[in-house]
């Protein structure tokens, strides 16, 4: 995926539950459908977290990488 | 089937203590819910009426009596300190303080901020008529979006959701 194509980026590195996911929902109503949005965490429960939010927002995780403890994610609008 | 998988799921929950590391819990779940598209209800019973009582929700306090879990007042000092400690005076000021700034250092949100954060997710506030009257606690003393509701107006909500929890 190329940076091209992410819409926004959200910044929610150093923060806990529940405040990435409100963010990331905040973001995803942000942007159209198909957009894809990338995040960045630092908190290890991000990692389970944002596969319950695909599973139960239907919002799709393409990406998932890490790196110096830091989480990135991108998550597709599905609807 | 298809019917089903479509259903908004919903989050009943009942917020019974009024301290401070009690508060958190409740309004965590329900706002974490709202972000993942549920409908969420909160039922304020009890001393969790205090979450909601517009004097008092910023001043909810963590009690180290009784608490053995209480990390001791002084960081510096390795031992444990004997729970019936924290009946002297000005303890429970120390542990609440001291949770205030782990809160503060972890850039979590205050009670008030998870409260807006519950209010812009929809999440129903569902103040206990019972407590209000047994404690003689008047509408005018909630934060906006409080409702008053009887424990049947709660189970009806809660009967139709998928998850419920007594915190």
């Amino acid at each position: 995926m190329t940076k091209a194509e992410i819409a926004s980026t959200l910044d929610c590195r150093g923060l806990l539950c529940p405040i990435p996911i409100i963010k990331l929902s905040k973001a995803v109503k942000g942007v159209e459908v198909g957009a894809v949005i990338e995040m960045l965490a630092t908190d290890p429960g991000s990692v389970p977290d944002m596969e319950a939010f695909e599973k139960q927002t239907g919002h799709r995780v393409l990406d998932r990488t890490e790196a110096n403890g830091v989480f990135r994610f991108l998550v597709q609008r599905a609807k | 089937m298809i019917d089903d998988e479509k259903k908004t799921k919903r989050l009943a929950l009942v917020a019974s203590k009024g301290t401070l590391d009690m508060a958190y819990p409740p309004l965590i779940m329900a706002s974490t819910a709202a972000a993942m598209g549920w409908e969420a209800g909160i039922f304020f019973t009890f001393y969790g009426l205090n979450i909601l009582d517009r004097d008092k929700l910023d001043r909810l306090k963590v009690a180290p009596l009784g608490n053995p879990a209480a990390p001791p007042p002084l960081a510096a000092v390795p031992l444990g300190v004997p729970t019936f400690l924290g009946a002297l005076p000005g303890m429970t000021g120390i542990a609440t303080a001291m949770m205030k700034s782990w809160m503060r250092k972890a850039k979590m949100p205050s009670i008030r901020e998870l409260l807006d954060m519950c209010l812009e997710g929809d999440v129903q506030l569902f103040a206990c008529a019972t407590t209000m009257g047994v404690m003689g606690v008047k509408q005018e003393q909630l934060i906006q979006g409080a409702k008053c509701a009887g424990a049947t107006t709660f189970l009806s909500y809660a009967a139709d959701a998928d998850v419920s929890l007594f915190i």
